[in-house]
C-alpha cells in the first residue's frame, strides 16, 4: 500500500524519500517480544562495508548484537541497556555512519533519489509492518542527503514527517542546543521533532507535545507524527500546506494529496476528508 | 462519445482531446483518480463529465472573455483551485471542494454541492461561486469582482480585505475578516440571489433570509490617522 502511495506522488520529492516501518518482527536471535531489544537504523551518505561494521560491533560490544541488511543500511538489534555503548563504538570507529532510528520497532531507510528508485531498489514492497511512514523530499531549506532526509526519529520509536516550511527554526534550535540537544542536521524539520522528543521527555502526551509545537514553532506544516502505537496528523491555522485522510475498513491512511489514495483497496467505500487547521487527528493501534 | 481514461491517457492527451472537441461537443473523462489539470484551458462551448474524483485547478482558465466556455460536471470530489481564473462557461462539483475554490475566476459560475474549504473565492474577478454546504475560513479574501453564495455557514475571516465583490451566506458566520462588513439587502441583490438560487439547484437556500457582506471600503486609501503604524 505505502509503496503506491509513494510513487503516485513520485514528482512531488523527487531528490530524496525516507520510509519508516513498524514491525514487531524479531531480528536474529531476538525472541519476539522479548523485552530489552533496541532496534537501530543505520544509514550513511558514503558507502560503507556493512558487515564488517556488524563484525566489529559484535567485537566490540559482546554477543547480545545482532544485525540485518536494511535498504542502503542495516538494522542493528543490541539489549537497550548498550545504546550508549553502540552510539560511542560507531562514532568513533565509523564517523561516516548516522543513527536514522532507534527503537523497538521502528526501521527506517532513506535514500537519495526517486522514491519510485528507492522503492525497487530495496523492494521495499516486500516489507511488512503494521504502520508506516513515506516522505518524498523536495528541499528547500537544507542540503540533499541522506542525513537530510525524513523521516527524522528524535528519540525511540518517534517518527516525524514534515511538508512544509518553519520560519523560527534557528531560534529555536539554538535554544535546543543550549539545553543539551543534538542534531544531526541543520534540516528545520528536524528542529520540530527533536523539539517534540523534548516536550514528551518532559512528560507531555503526544497530544500535548503536538500543541506545544503549534505554539513555538512558527511556519507552514503538515506534520505526520507517529510512536509506536499512535499515528497524528495535523496542519498549521492556514492549511497552507494539503493533506487529505482516508478512513477505511482496515486502515487509516494519510497523505499529501488524493491522488496517493486512489488505488488503495476499498477507497470508494472509505471517508475520506482533510484535517482542519490546528485540530490533532490521532488514531491509535 | 469517447471516454477518455486516465488509464490509457496523460493529462496533457486527454486536454488535448478537449481541446479539439468542436462546439457543441461531449466527452467523458473516466478514472480520474485525483489526477490535477484535467479539463484545463477548454475554450470551447463543449460538456465534459469528470467520473470521479479530480485534484487541483480542474477546469482553469477555460472559457473565453466573452462568458462563454465549457459545461464541466465532475461527479466526485476536486482538490485545490477547482476553476481557477475561469473566464467563462460553468462547473459544477457533485461533491466538495478543497481550498481555493474559483480563485481568480474572472467569469463563468462554479457550483459545489458540497463544501468548500479555506479560502473560496480568494480574488475573485468577476466569477461566480456558488457554495451549497459551508465555507471554510479566509473565504472571499481580497475578493474584487464578483459573487459569492455560501448555502451554509461560513468560516472565519469572511471576506477579509474584500474589494466589490459581494458575498451572500444563508447560514452563521463565524466572523468578519477586516474591512468586511454586513450590508441591507437590496432589490438587486434579492434578484440576483434568487437567480443563483435557481440556476444552482440549491433549494435549501430561501433568498429572502440571506445574509450580504461587502467592504466597508476603509481599506482603500492610506488614512494619516494611521501614519504612526507605519
Amino acid at each position: 500500500m505505502l509503496v503506491s502511495m509513494l510513487e503516485a506522488l513520485d514528482e512531488r520529492g523527487p531528490d530524496s524519500a525516507g520510509i519508516a516501518v513498524y514491525c514487531d518482527d524479531a531480528i536474529g536471535r531476538e525472541s519476539p517480544g522479548r523485552p530489552g531489544c533496541l532496534k537501530i537504523s543505520l544509514g550513511s551518505d558514503d558507502p560503507v562495508e556493512w558487515q564488517e561494521v556488524a563484525r566489529g560491533l559484535t567485537t566490540r560490544l559482546g554477543a547480545g548484537v545482532d544485525w540485518q541488511p536494511f535498504g542502503a543500511g542495516m538494522v542493528l538489534s543490541i539489549p537497550e541497556d548498550l545504546e550508549a555503548e553502540a552510539r560511542t563504538s560507531l562514532a568513533t570507529n565509523w564517523p561516516e555512519i548516522r543513527v536514522l532510528a532507534t527503537g523497538r520497532n521502528v526501521r527506517v531507510l532513506k535514500g537519495v533519489g526517486r522514491p519510485t528508485d528507492t522503492c525497487a531498489r530495496y523492494g521495499v514492497a516486500d516489507w511488512a509492518g503494521y504502520m508506516a511512514v513515506a516522505h518524498t523530499r523536495m528541499a528547500t531549506e537544507s542540503a540533499v542527503t541522506v542525513l537530510h532526509a525524513h523521516p527524522f526519529v528524535p528519540s525511540r520509536d518517534l517518527c516525524v514527517v514534515h511538508n512544509g516550511s518553519f520560519s523560527n527554526y534557528a531560534t529555536v534550535r539554538r535554544r535546543l542546543v543550549a539545553a543539551g540537544v543534538e542534531f544531526d542536521s541543520d534540516n528545520d524539520s528536524e528542529v520540530a521533532a527533536r523539539y517534540l522528543a523534548r516536550r514528551l521527555a518532559a512528560g507531555d502526551d503526544l497530544d500535548e507535545a503536538i500543541r506545544w509545537v503549534m505554539k513555538e514553532m512558527d511556519g507552514f506544516f503538515t506534520l505526520v507524527i507517529s510512536t509506536a502505537d499512535e499515528l497524528s496528523v495535523v496542519r498549521d491555522a492556514f492549511a497552507c500546506k494539503p493533506a487529505v485522510v482516508a478512513v477505511a475498513d482496515g486502515y487509516v491512511a494519510v497523505a499529501s494529496e488524493y491522488r496517493a489514495l486512489a488505488e488503495l483497496p476499498g477507497i470508494a467505500s472509505a471517508t475520506v476528508f482533510e484535517p482542519q487547521p490546528e485540530e490533532v487527528y490521532t488514531w491509535f493501534r | 462519445m469517447v471516454p477518455l481514461s486516465c488509464d490509457a491517457l496523460g493529462v496533457r492527451a486527454i486536454n488535448h482531446e478537449l481541446r479539439a472537441l468542436p462546439a457543441g461537443g461531449t466527452a467523458r473523462v473516466v478514472h480520474p483518480r485525483g489526477r490535477h489539470n484535467l479539463a484545463v484551458g477548454i475554450p470551447s462551448p463543449v460538456s465534459i463529465t469528470v467520473e470521479g474524483n479530480a485534484g487541483y485547478f480542474l477546469g482553469g482558465l477555460s472559457g473565453a472573455a466573452d462568458g462563454s466556455g465549457p459545461h464541466i460536471v465532475v461527479d466526485g470530489f476536486v482538490g485545490w483551485s477547482v476553476g481557477e481564473n475561469l473566464m467563462g462557461g460553468s462547473i459544477r462539483v457533485r461533491g466538495s471542494a478543497s481550498q481555493s475554490a474559483g480563485s481568480s475566476a474572472r467569469g463563468g459560475r462554479i457550483v459545489i454541492e458540497g463544501d468548500a474549504s479555506l479560502r473560496a473565492g480568494i480574488s475573485l474577478k468577476g466569477g461566480t461561486l456558488a457554495i451549497a454546504g459551508d465555507a471554510g475560513a479566509m473565504s472571499g479574501f481580497m475578493a474584487q469582482a464578483g459573487l459569492i453564495l455560501i448555502g451554509g455557514d461560513a468560516g472565519h475571516g469572511l471576506g477579509d480585505s474584500l474589494y466589490e465583490a459581494v458575498i451572500y451566506v444563508a447560514g452563521s458566520i463565524a466572523s468578519l475578516g477586516a474591512d468586511a462588513v454586513v450590508q441591507e439587502m437590496t432589490d438587486e441583490d434579492l434578484l440576483a440571489v434568487k437567480e443563483l438560487v435557481q440556476e444552482a439547484g440549491f433549494d435549501h437556500v430561501d433568498p429572502t433570509r440571506v445574509t450580504k457582506v461587502g467592504s466597508a471600503r476603509q481599506l482603500y486609501h492610506f488614512s494619516t490617522h494611521n501614519h504612526g503604524a507605519y
